[in-house]
């Protein structure tokens, strides 16, 4: 197939968004900020996945915390077991397994925490343990032909399920808590501030592979289907195709791109908890996804930037005003610009940006055509 | 024997653990029943519906508040005009969220779950501004307190015993307005083929707001009800709504019989298993199985046949 993967406009914005996140930021901010904006930018991975599944694909899932944890913490349980080192935890009565099961009065490490142990293994189940979870719920779902707001529900039944199980099995996965007190990553310590820097390119670089990707499946023959079934499911089923599919196909990338990020938010925050996991978080990730522009890959990054910087800038000055103004947003995007960020960028500055564009050209060509007559005269 | 039990201890247990579980499926019930005309008759899903039924909550602490401090000669009866009150708040807030909210979004299902999301999120604010973030628990009259022995082991509390008849009287009347009045007909029709509705002379916009009215005005009762078993709280709301949409949509949406019968069993299946195991468990299992049954029967129980 003959396909541009992005139009020039588009590879303009590429270019904004790479060098804002990888030299402005950088170079503008202290450490803790870029912490902060690292952290942000682990939503946009979930925001990013939104956008194909949601806005391309119209599957509302409201579970994406689901993916999110669950990457998390595979990547939480790798680094709690080298942090638990029998060195580490000779105090413990059972030295070598992490600190939350001996106060829970666990003496042996529980089998599926052992492969956690290798490395190699946390990276494949970073991804593959969502994507079969995403993979199961789809494949019920979907065959079936559920979906709109029933598919939303049962995800969010997920994602309190999930939510309850972590919290009330104290023993095996750190409770309420989550898994806290991660310390390195193969020997190299993750809580220093070069890690950290280190840490923000490796997302940074991700993040933008991840948008390669969205854009890629966005672009292809598949991406036209997603947007057809969106609209009319029933003329793609009868043309042929097998929807169900397509549909657990995009749901599992959107997980996928939900666990690599909540394994770098494992990483750059230095913890894992529920919180990241139940309802209210998947539902602010859809939110993210909306600002940002629910069709916009691009838009999906800003918005999560955008509401998370808010976030953090309002809780810490007005922390009564945060839920009103999250509220309000919730309610003002959907009524009054349901296309977010990306839509108003659309329809307001990107033809004032043409007008400026085009003004010299114009008026290059009115000098030369008004150059022509007198070089017509001369001769 | 069953475990360490004798026969007796253990059927003495179950009909406790029962009963208990028959108070959960009250709320259950009152909850669901407005969340079932909702979104069942209208296609709508409310995420605000825990909050107005801690809207019904906080009225009834305030009747009880105004009650003993001003009249304390009607301190007996004023649960029934706090429920009265709660019916009417509740249901003049969800006429007014339907004229300014929902009425734009009857085309986009989807996207009224975001926008009544972020009004739950506006009114928990607003309760925690105005009513604090304490939780609060309304005194309840002599009459209802203490409990009413049945055997020397099973001892039935009055107060569960009221709110289940309470819910028996609600869940009937809404019965009787939905089936067998000129309004439920009415009500029937819209959701059955809205144009033709329209056609014969119905007038839909009011129908649907008056509806979305009813099913908010039930969730305020519920929230009276809920002040006698749980202390109320901005966030107490959102604590149920999984579990109560869970309800209707296993219930099978448009089925008002179907939404009691799975209140019925999701609640006793949690209450009985809460005593064998720890309770987040027992909401697990319970959650895992509703998930479950609802992958294989998405339709959910009790739905009438129809074309897809």
């Amino acid at each position: 197939m003959n396909i541009t993967l992005y139009s020039r406009r588009e590879w303009i914005a590429l270019a904004i968004l790479s060098a804002l996140i990888l030299i402005v930021f950088p170079a503008t901010m202290d450490i803790f900020r870029l912490n902060l904006v690292g952290k942000y930018l682990t939503y946009a991975f979930v925001a990013v996945g939104l956008v194909l599944c949601w806005g391309h694909g119209g599957i509302l899932s409201l579970g994406q915390g689901i993916f999110f944890g669950l990457g998390g913490y595979c990547m939480a349980m790798f680094l709690k077991l080298e942090a638990s080192s029998p060195e580490n935890t000779a105090i413990q009565s059972t030295p070598g397994i992490p600190d939350f099961m001996d106060w829970n009065q666990v003496t042996e490490l529980p089998f599926w925490w052992v492969p956690f142990k290798s490395f190699p293994f946390t990276l494949v189940a970073v991804v593959v343990v969502p994507v079969i979870f995403a993979w199961i719920i789809g494949a019920a779902m979907f065959k079936r032909r559920v979906g709109g707001v029933y598919f939303a529900i049962i995800t969010q039944a997920f994602a309190a399920i999930l939510t309850i199980l972590i919290v009330g099995q104290q023993g095996y996965t750190g409770g309420v808590n989550g898994i806290t007190d991660l310390r390195t990553l193969l020997g190299w310590d993750i809580r220093t501030d070069g890690a950290k820097v280190i840490l923000y390119f490796v997302n940074a670089a991700l993040l933008i592979a991840v948008l390669l990707v969205g854009q890629m499946v966005r672009v292809s023959k598949f991406g036209r289907l997603l947007i057809a079934m969106r609209d009319k499911e029933d003329r793609v089923r009868f043309s042929g195709y097998d929807v169900a599919n397509f549909k657990m196909f995009i749901f599992c990338l959107a997980a996928a791109f939900s666990a690599i990020g909540g394994a770098m938010f494992t990483l750059q925050v230095g913890f894992m908890s529920p919180s990241f996991v139940g309802i209210v978080p998947s539902i602010e990730m859809v939110i993210f996804a909306a600002v940002g522009g629910r069709l916009s890959l691009f838009g999906a990054v800003y918005g999560a930037l955008i509401v998370n910087w808010a976030k953090t800038s309002f809780s810490e000055t007005f922390p009564e005003l945060w839920l009103f103004a999250m509220g309000g947003l919730f309610i003002a995007v959907v009524m009054t610009f349901p296309n977010g960020l990306a839509g108003l960028f659309r329809s307001h500055v990107e033809p004032l940006v043409a007008r400026l564009l085009r003004k010299p050209v114009v008026a290059a060509r009115e000098t030369t055509t008004a150059a022509e007559p007198a070089k017509l005269a001369a001769e | 024997m069953i475990g360490d039990y004798t026969l007796v201890e253990f059927s003495s247990i179950l009909a406790m653990q029962g009963f208990a579980g028959l108070i959960l499926f009250s709320v259950f019930v009152l909850m669901a029943l407005g969340l079932a005309v909702i979104f069942g008759q209208m296609g709508v899903i409310n995420m605000a519906h825990g909050e107005f039924m801690i809207l019904g909550a906080y009225v009834t602490w305030l009747c009880s508040q105004f009650v003993t401090a001003y009249v304390p000669a009607l301190f007996p009866i004023y649960f029934f005009i706090a429920m009265a009150l709660a019916f009417v708040a509740s249901g003049a807030l969800g006429i007014l969220v339907e004229w300014a909210l929902i009425r734009h979004l009857y085309k986009r299902p989807l996207d009224t779950l975001l926008a009544t999301w972020g009004l739950s999120l506006i009114l928990q604010q607003l309760y925690r501004s105005v009513f604090g973030a304490r939780e609060v628990g309304v005194s309840l009259p002599d009459w209802m307190m203490g409990s009413f022995p049945l055997t020397d082991i099973i001892e039935v509390p009055i107060n569960g015993l009221f709110v289940m008849a309470l819910t028996i009287l609600i869940s009937l009347a809404v019965f009787l307005l939905m089936f067998r009045s000129r309004w439920g007909k009415q009500v029937r029709a819209v959701v059955q083929n809205r144009p033709m509705a329209g056609a014969v002379g119905i007038n839909t916009k009011k129908v649907d707001r008056l509806t979305f009215g009813l099913g908010c005005g039930v969730a305020g009762v519920a929230g009276s009800a809920f002040t006698m078993i749980g202390s109320t709280g901005p966030t107490a709301g959102q604590l149920y709504i999984v579990d109560t949409f869970l309800v209707v949509v296993f219930g099978g949406a448009a089925s008002l019989i179907g939404t009691i019968a799975s209140a019925f069993t999701i609640s006793q299946a949690q209450s009985t298993m809460e005593f064998f195991m720890s309770g987040s468990m027992a909401k697990v299992l319970t959650l895992l199985t509703v998930v479950g049954i609802l992958m294989l029967r998405p339709e959910g129980l009790f739905t009438l046949k129809m074309r897809r």
